[in-house]
């Protein structure tokens, strides 16, 4: 499982990032923590030409809080997210769902951006970003524009991103007062790829939740925002028929794909057992 | 056509400059260019820890990461650390409790362990298995691998359980 | 050598003491593998080292109607590309049919495939390059035509037979036994009680941490062949290379350096591996081969694909009269050389039933060739079939008459007092301890306190449940095994015991070392037998140029089987040791010990001659002895188990599990083993083989199976879809120890290093059905998914 021959570069700014994305077209394939990237170029399922790390690149890096929103670099790792003190004061849902992702290696190189860039629907970014109604900064020689997270994944790996344009920072807005935050993954073990998972996130009080999000993973080709899940609880007083009609009505929302091991049926049913979990979380 | 680029890295200690393939990651180059067959190679897609190596003072795999990834940086191997006597005490539970078997993925579980060690001082059984759930072991079953690790622990905060 | 040497291994009258006998001494060779200091096959480094890779079937089943070689030919650093004509000129095929399998049958197999391809993975050419990366930038380039034929995937349909895989066999079964002890129907129609269930069992494979390597060294001056092999049987493949390869066996050596895992997994003779050593013959220059992980999953042995009816009678009072099964396997098409892909269905076959005391027992069991890949023993061959579907079916029994599982054991365990014992089946049992060995596990696990636990804790709507798994274990095999068949498998081995001038100790041993810790056995039953400290001695395996003839490791045979070698080898050094020292020291031998790396008075343990003095005088002053008097400082020693076809061992595994039944998860709180494995020469060592075995036993109850598509795709073959156990999901695992020594060597020691995967997979599924009981719900296919769960509960 040796990798095919490529060529290797590392620029220093974005300027020249952008030149070596025009100049090699689809065979460029940008490198940030490459732990996605590298076992597929060992298992030869892609070959391009040459390689552009951009880890070189100052200033894509950093977690920063700007008002009520958060700005997460795309160079920032995982380990950086899970002990940072901005995530978990200003975003719990991320700080709950950083803990889930691979294992303790792979959380030291692999980063916010190359996950959200890859778009595997059953990676924890992404339902965050959704269910949060997080805004994605793409840069590119034409300058800056923003996508929101809901319009950004298009399908299993597909994304907003256009040739020539690199992810640069996500912005979230920070967890309002009252805003409670639940992220529960099903995996048969620590680290694997979610079977389904929920990010959940709601403001509670006085026995109701409000301004309910539920963006399922593993659940679709792409992250699923349940709307009419959320609807069965919005604004409702919360009891156990509540979260039995969010339930039932996610049939609505999820028309889930069968895996290796899961029926549709059975992942449907599964993401209906953490809808229950993430409401009880939220305001149970 | 191979394309090579000059690089340098601080290995276990030693600055060492070579040519090196782009396509080339990290520990087959320590393995195949520098004789350090210690890191080993299990499964080349970064779910078996084999490859557990450290980089910049952080675990990585060795297997996901080009070897002119490293240019500038520091990497540590498990013969460097071996021979430096930081993995010492954990090498010495791990041999007193037989939590080794076939040895191979016993450098990248050490690896792993020496990170837990290192950050997680009060860490409990169940918290060594999950900082260990991304190293593969098919012989031990695991058990003894994390009573040495926890000896360690309780040794490192001074014997107090 | 038949009566059971009382330890101390020491003479009668001196201070009692075992030697290392019992210690868990850890292991000497282990240090090195600490520090990334091992030598792994893959590690060595040889001038003009070529590497091969192999172009591999992408179909099931397909003529191969041409390869294009040349461009892949062209491509930098390559040396030559083969196919199976070019390779078949230096190897010859082989059948794996051995006779004591009564009608098996199998096609010849060639090194690599010539004209067909049988299988997703089956090597139909190799590429020889100067770099493994360069091999495989070759391998993109070869075109290939193919033609499909319709593959057999299902096991069912493989019996049925429309399509035949091999149409000079005429049908799609490899091996069919049958056995029948004459009573079962009547059994079966005055039982009070009759359960059926059907159990599956989902093919599975080794996943060993280190792939398969070979490095093949032939030497055409002196046309020698050198093969540095992670194998578990060097000696075997000594005599394997030699035939198939025409070189003279003496010009043929087999080394195995440090091997990372192997179950099983290496003991067989890989198409591949041989092609390798046919390639360096060819080329006339180091090959070596690696198997990477994702060919490993479609080219390393897989395992235990069985669907099995089974029925059990029994009366009100809870005793077992008869079982009843049907046992359908589906291997690869190939029976697997030299030990033939029959051998796990057999063990079906003599092993169901096999701790309890009914007598009436009929067994139906066939063997199916389909186009997946090839399958063969992997650690425990068929044993977490046979006690799955055992314990399960008793289980169900127990549940039926509303019994508890332990006490339903204990009316039908075969009494301890009974021995030897010819089980239903016609295997014989020497001496077990069943009911020894359950009270000491229901004592150790705290059986009716967790019992306690599980109800209480069952009215909060938290569900636990306890699995109990009892089993017996093949371990050293006589030739019964294989040797009976024609195999050229060894089934004894011998120990070189040698002192060195310097006092230290070398022994030699044809048992071979795969981290399970063999070479530390040996050192210990070694120092003690001699009179050594433990640090003195340094043992080899693995060299077929340097140790004696050997089986090497498989079947729980090291220990026994080695050690016994090691002993009596150890004892006759001890014996000449004494005889030099007598003639040195002008003293009757009678009154000598060696005590401590010393010759010392046997009575005061006063110091008369250090070994080291005594090797000085033997070796480089043979002067000044008398001039009759030849020293000697090396001696070898054979064993070979005699009196029993295989060596039974017995034991009982539980699983304590919670279940949540929203979700189907199952979460394995804790496990026990009791084993009864006879002299344990290394408590830590013996635990530490269960402990790994315990776990493989999980991955394939919960986790592991090679998942196929109609077409004979491998769909999960890499280790992010084929998922291993991994720490966060096992539990702690308790072990202890019952000592029933067998009386066949003086060692007294049974093997232990199957155990754990015999059990496991039928005290987890015993664990999950318990805990399912109140909701009517029960599991019988391996792995047990969450899915699987769900299904039982009816909730998707």
């Amino acid at each position: 499982m040796k990798a095919p021959s490529f060529a290797y570069a590392k620029p220093a700014t974005l300027a020249e990032v952008f030149d070596l994305l025009e100049r090699h077209g689809e065979g460029a394939k940008l490198l940030a923590g490459g732990q996605s990237l590298i076992p597929s170029l060992n298992m030869r399922l892609s070959s391009p030409g040459v390689l552009i790390d951009i880890t070189g690149v100052s200033g894509l890096a950093g977690i920063k809080v700007e008002g009520d929103t958060v700005r997460i670099g795309a160079l920032t790792t995982h380990a950086e997210i899970e002990r940072s003190p901005e995530i978990a004061r200003h975003l719990p849902l991320i700080e709950q769902a950083v803990k889930q992702v691979a294992h303790v290696a792979i959380r030291n190189v692999g980063t916010f951006g190359g996950s959200i860039a890859l778009a595997d629907p059953a990676a924890e970014y992404p339902a965050c970003c959704v269910a949060l109604d997080a805004t994605f900064v793409l840069a590119s020689r034409n300058g800056e524009r923003r996508v929101p997270a809901r319009q950004f994944f298009k399908g299993i790996y597909a994304t907003e991103l256009r040739p020539g344009e690199v992810l640069v920072a996500g912005e979230l807005k920070a967890a309002g007062a009252g805003y409670r935050s639940a992220f529960l993954e099903l995996a048969r073990r620590v680290g694997d790829y979610a079977i389904v998972g929920v990010a959940a996130h709601a403001k509670a009080g006085g026995g109701k939740l409000a301004d309910v999000r539920l963006a399922f993973l593993g659940a679709g080709d792409r992250p699923m925002l349940a709307a009419n899940a959320a609807a069965a609880v919005d604004g409702k007083a919360y009891s156990a028929g509540v979260v039995k009609a969010a339930q039932d009505a996610l049939a609505k929302d999820l028309a889930p794909p069968a895996d290796l091991y899961h029926s549709s049926a059975t992942k449907l049913h599964l993401a209906r057992v953490l809808t229950g979990r993430a409401l009880a979380a939220l305001g149970g | 056509m191979e394309h090579t680029i000059q690089t340098t890295l601080i290995l276990n200690g030693a600055a060492v400059t070579r040519p090196i393939a782009a396509r080339q990651h990290l520990v087959d180059f320590l393995r195949e260019e520098m004789g350090l067959t210690g890191s080993h190679v299990g499964c080349e897609h970064g779910v078996c820890g084999a490859c557990t190596l450290r980089v910049d003072g952080k675990i990585v795999r060795g297997c996901l990461m080009l070897a002119v990834q490293a240019n500038g940086r520091k990497v540590d191997t498990i013969e460097g650390l071996s021979d430096s006597g930081e993995l010492a005490d954990l090498q010495r539970a791990f041999h007193e409790h037989n939590a080794l078997q076939c040895g191979f993925c016993t450098p990248g579980m050490l690896m792993t362990a020496q990170d837990l060690v290192a950050s997680r001082p009060q860490a409990t059984r169940d918290e060594i298995r999950d900082h260990l759930s991304g190293n593969y072991c098919r012989c031990t079953g695991y058990h003894a691998i994390v009573d040495a690790v926890e000896e360690v622990l309780i040794s490192r905060r001074g014997g107090k359980k | 050598m038949n009566a059971r040497a009382e330890l101390p291994l020491h003479a009668p009258g001196t201070q009692v003491d075992k030697g290392y006998i019992g210690q868990s001494v850890p292991r000497p060779q282990a240090k090195r593998l600490l520090q990334g200091r091992g030598a792994y096959t893959d590690d060595l480094r040889f001038p003009r080292l070529a590497h091969v890779v192999f172009f591999r079937s992408p179909h099931a089943h397909a003529k191969i109607k041409r390869l294009e070689l040349t461009k892949a030919a062209k491509s930098p650093g390559v040396i030559g590309v083969f196919d199976g004509r070019a390779v078949a000129e230096y190897c010859s095929p082989w059948i794996a049919v051995l006779g004591h399998l009564k009608g098996i049958k199998s096609p010849p197999q060639y090194a690599i495939a010539i004209d067909r391809a049988c299988w997703q993975g089956e090597a139909v050419a190799a590429v020889v390059a100067e770099t493994r990366a360069q091999a495989e930038d070759a391998l993109q380039l070869i075109e290939a035509d193919w033609e499909p034929l319709p593959a057999v995937i299902d096991m069912d349909e493989a019996l049925e037979g429309k399509r035949v895989i091999h149409p000079d066999l005429g049908d799609n079964v490899c091996f069919k036994r049958e056995l029948d002890t004459g009573g079962v129907d009547e059994a079966f129609a005055k039982a009070d009680v009759v359960v059926e269930e059907t159990y599956g069992f989902g093919r599975h494979t080794g996943v060993c941490l280190e792939g398969r390597a070979i490095l093949a060294d032939y030497n055409a001056a002196e046309h020698t062949l050198t093969v540095y092999h992670a194998t578990q049987a060097p000696h075997m493949m000594q005599d394997i290379f030699s035939r198939h390869l025409n070189i003279p066996e003496g010009n043929v050596r087999v080394i195995a350096k440090d091997v990372g895992g192997s179950y099983g997994i290496k003991v067989h003779v890989y198409a591949d591996e041989m092609a390798t050593a046919a390639l360096s013959v060819m080329l006339r220059r180091p090959v070596k081969f690696v198997a990477d992980r994702l060919e490993s999953f479609v080219s390393d042995i897989h395992a235990r694909e069985h669907k099995v009816k089974v029925r059990l009678a029994c009366t009100k009072q809870g005793e077992i009269l008869a079982f009843d099964l049907w046992d359908l396997t589906a291997i690869g098409p190939y029976s697997v050389y030299p030990r033939t892909s029959g051998i796990e269905g057999n063990q079906v076959v003599n092993l169901t039933g096999g701790p309890y005391k009914h007598k009436q027992y009929r067994a139906r069991m066939q063997v199916v060739f389909t186009n997946k890949n090839v399958c063969c023993q992997y650690r425990a061959v068929g044993h977490p079939i046979a006690v799955a579907l055992t314990e399960g079916i008793v289980d169900l029994a127990a549940a039926k008459l509303g019994m508890d599982p332990a006490e339903f054991r204990r009316k039908n365990l075969i009494p301890d007092d009974a021995y030897p014992y010819t089980f239903a089946s016609g295997i014989k049992f020497e001496k077990l301890s069943h009911h020894k060995t359950l009270g000491r596990l229901l004592e150790l696990m705290d059986y009716q306190k967790l019992r306690a636990e599980q109800a209480s804790l069952r009215k909060k709507g938290v569900h636990r449940g306890i699995g109990l798994a009892a089993m017996i274990e093949v371990t050293n095999p006589s030739p019964a095994f294989y040797g009976v068949g024609g195999a050229r498998i060894s089934a004894q081995d011998g120990a070189t015991i040698r002192l060195e001038p310097t006092g230290m100790i070398t022994v030699l041993c044809s048992v071979t070392e795969q981290g399970q810790g063999a070479e530390g056995v040996f050192a210990q039953i070694a120092a003690s037998a001699v009179g050594v400290t433990i640090e003195k001695v340094r043992v080899i395996t693995g060299d077929t140029g340097v140790t004696p003839y050997g089986g090497g490791t498989w079947a729980s045979r090291g220990a026994g089987i080695g050690g016994e070698a090691v002993l009596q080898g150890a004892r006759a050094l001890r014996s000449n040791i004494l005889d030099i020292a007598a003639v040195v020291l002008n003293l009757d031998k009678a009154e000598l010990d060696i005590v401590g790396n010393e010759v010392v008075n046997r009575l005061t343990l006063e110091s008369k001659l250090p070994l080291v003095e005594l090797g000085r005088v033997a070796y480089f002053r043979p002067d000044t002895l008398p001039p009759k008097f030849q020293s000697e400082l090396t001696v070898t020693r054979h064993y070979t188990p005699r009196e029993y076809g295989f060596t039974f061992t017995n034991g009982i595994q539980a699983s304590y599990v919670e279940v949540d039944p929203d979700t189907g998860f199952v979460k394995l709180l804790k496990h026990w083993c009791v084993e009864d494995c006879g002299t344990v020469i290394n408590p830590m060592l013996v635990d530490e083989q269960i402990r790994g075995g315990v776990v493989q036993g999980i991955g394939a109850a919960l986790f592991e199976e090679c998942l196929y598509d109609a077409e004979g795709q491998l769909l999960n073959g890499n280790m992010a879809d084929y998922l291993v156990p991994m720490a966060a999901e096992m539990p702690d695992i308790i072990c202890a120890h019952i000592e029933t020594p067998t009386k066949q060597s003086e060692l007294g020691a049974k093997g232990a290093g199957e155990a754990g995967t015999a059990g496991a997979p039928g005290a987890v599924m015993n664990a999950i059905n318990d805990a399912l009981s109140p909701f009517g719900a029960r599991v019988t296919s391996q792995p047990f998914t969450p899915e699987k769960i769900l299904q039982a509960l009816r909730k998707v």
